[in-house]
């Protein structure tokens, strides 16, 4: 594209005149987006770099405002107990939301992928519930793990699990981070649904060259299917990684980060510093030290792709 | 794209031997069998919630669970809705998502028409950083944006917080930049040709764009409108951080209010929830292909 605007360029007066109405034109057309970048994203960040050396609620005005340097970095990395807690949670709740979630994601694409009747009513089942996320889902959950009458301890209980040492889920703080990890794994449809795109896109030839070599449906899942969907793998385990990072909702409506913060966030516990103990400055220093590690991760997982992802190449 | 039916990929020649054939409809078999008892896990949380929203209290807490509620008790729903003022956070949670869904749509195209087929310097490198925004956690931007909305009080002298603006006024400026990319794809999809002959029949740019390019778009409009109105009916964080006054909230944060005053009380708390999902619901049964389509039009395949 580069190229093409650079012959476009001068030699006779008319195409300058439209290179310039299609610079015009151009940037006239990005120009909503270019005002919000620069207001909701390059703006804030800034401001939020700054915020970060600070202590200020963010009501008072700015002349008000005390420049701490580090502060508010060292004191989150060396003399936060819940900090650490928050970070632990979430990275145990990534480690274990994230793996689960491809396998689960990555094995209803291959079911799906089969010759199944009614294929397009199971593909909705699974969807659905990535699409209905939000408040009214979590309160639905909170009922399903109540240890008393909920339907799960149920079922476990109908399975033998003594009624003693039924899991008290959401109220035991031993449980309540593998419900949420089981929950997640109940919306994981949108990757799914990526998953299923990816497999189509695997060329037919190649599994009937795999045929004709006798491949048992192991060899051709091992050697054709898998490597080909490397590259969608990679897509879904870095939005993976930056979703889960960011869960919130679930935890604010279930749990509120109980109990004894065993389901404290990441980010609930930036919503708290931020709006309901207003140390903007504080959870400033927590959402760059958040962005952060979501940037090593990613990157990490992009240097490490160059070993594993196969690239036809296409990229996304 | 249809969505109805995704091609085959699995083997396809099972003319071969016999014992071939029987192990692949054994193997089908067991995948229906697997599909089956798989999806009803995925749904039985929202039969369980359904029923319950229809049991009474008494039977809720009941163990065991009684599955099918008797009687029916369909007066919870009316209950519920009346405890709080339900409809006004509906027509709030309305007035909100169709707002963002309508500047996503207005602004949003235009922009990425401009990624897409406009030749400008520059394009490249504010592309690159339209993708690099896709990835930054919200989070960093959002404390120093909600500082941004409170102190623009004493610049304009205006009440900014605890109006809806600023949860609608982002959508008017680009809004959300996977949808962006999501329509530039579908722009790049279009023949070059239809452009080349409205530019001969004296078109301008705008006019190209409007009369030409939209019309044939209507399909990833309609399916940038209904992920970003599902995005904001969903939308959580925001309306708690921007929405003080009760008379302003949305119906997530109705639910959550909901729930603080009749934790007890889950028979009505399940039919307020079912409530609140309705409408999703109904627009992921009626617009199904239009959520798979987007999945097929970001281009995110092997």
């Amino acid at each position: 594209m580069a190229i093409d605007a650079v012959k476009i360029i001068p030699r006779k007066g008319g195409r300058k005149a439209q290179w310039w109405r299609d610079a015009r034109d151009g940037y006239l057309f990005a120009l909503p987006w270019l005002l919000g970048f620069f207001i909701f994203t390059l703006g804030p960040m800034l401001i939020s770099i700054a915020m970060s050396f600070s202590q200020w609620d963010g009501i008072t005005p700015i002349s008000r405002i005390q420049w701490v340097g580090l502060q508010n970095y060292q004191q989150l990395l060396t003399d936060d107990a819940r900090f650490a807690k928050a970070l632990g949670n979430t990275v145990w709740y990534v480690c274990w939301a994230v793996p689960f979630g491809t396998l689960n994601a990555l094995g209803l694409a291959l079911l799906l992928n089969q010759e199944v009747k009614g294929q397009a009513v199971f593909r909705t089942l699974f969807y659905l519930p990535s699409v209905v996320s939000g408040v009214a889902t979590s309160m639905m959950w909170m009922w399903l793990y109540n240890p008393s009458f909920g339907p799960v301890n149920f079922a476990l209980a109908k399975l033998g699990v003594p009624q003693s040492q039924l899991p008290g889920w959401l109220t035991d703080p031993k449980w309540a981070m593998t419900a949420f990890i089981f929950m997640s794994l109940w919306g994981v449809g949108n990757s799914m649904l990526i998953y299923l795109a990816g497999l189509q896109g695997v060329p037919t030839h190649l599994y009937e060259a795999a045929d004709l070599d006798g491949a048992s449906a192991w060899v051709r899942l091992r050697n054709v299917t898998l490597p080909l969907l490397t590259p969608t793998i990679l897509f879904n385990l870095i939005m993976g990684i930056i979703g889960s990072f960011q869960t919130f909702t679930q935890a604010f409506i279930m749990t509120s980060g109980g109990p004894k913060d065993a389901t404290l966030f990441f980010v609930l516990y930036l919503y708290q510093k931020a709006f309901q103990q207003f140390k903007m400055g504080y959870a400033s220093a927590m959402a760059w030290i958040l962005f952060i590690i979501i940037m090593a991760l990613t990157l990490t997982l992009m240097r490490t792709s160059q070993r594993w992802v196969y690239y036809e190449g296409e990229r996304g | 794209m249809s969505s109805e039916t995704i091609p085959l990929a699995g083997p396809t020649s099972a003319a071969g031997q016999r014992g071939r054939r029987l192990r692949g409809q054994l193997a089908r078999f067991i995948t229906y069998v697997a599909l089956c008892v798989l999806s009803t896990l995925f749904i039985l949380p929202f039969l369980w919630a359904l029923t319950a929203s229809f049991k009474t209290n008494a039977d809720i807490y009941r163990f065991p669970p009684s599955l099918l509620p008797q009687p029916v008790h369909a007066e919870n729903y009316s209950l519920a809705v009346s405890v709080l003022p339900f409809w006004q956070f509906a027509l709030n949670s309305a007035i909100i998502s169709l707002s963002c869904v309508l500047g996503q749509l207005l602004t949003g195209s235009v922009v990425a028409y401009s990624f897409a087929r406009l030749r400008w310097p520059g394009r490249e490198f504010w592309f690159i950083v339209l993708l690099g925004t896709m990835m930054l956690p919200p989070q960093v931007t959002m404390i120093s944006t909600f500082v941004g909305w409170t102190q623009l009080r004493t610049l304009t002298g205006v009440e900014w917080v605890d109006t809806f603006k600023p949860l609608i006024i982002p959508s008017f400026l680009g809004g959300s930049g996977v949808l962006i990319f999501l329509m530039r794809q579908f722009f790049k999809t279009l023949p070059l040709e239809l452009e080349d002959a409205a530019r001969i029949d004296g078109c301008t740019t705008w006019t190209t764009f409007w009369r030409v390019m939209l019309p044939l778009s209507r399909p990833v409009l309609a399916t940038v409108a209904v992920l970003s109105f599902i995005a904001h009916w969903h939308d959580f964080l925001g309306p708690l951080i921007y929405l003080n006054s009760v008379d302003k909230y949305t119906l997530q944060m109705g639910l959550r209010m909901f729930q603080d005053i009749n934790a007890s009380r889950m028979n009505l708390l399940m039919a307020a929830s079912m409530i609140v999902l309705l409408p999703v619901l109904i627009l992921f049964f009626s617009a199904q292909r239009y959520f798979v389509r987007g999945i097929v039009l970001s281009g995110i395949k092997g």
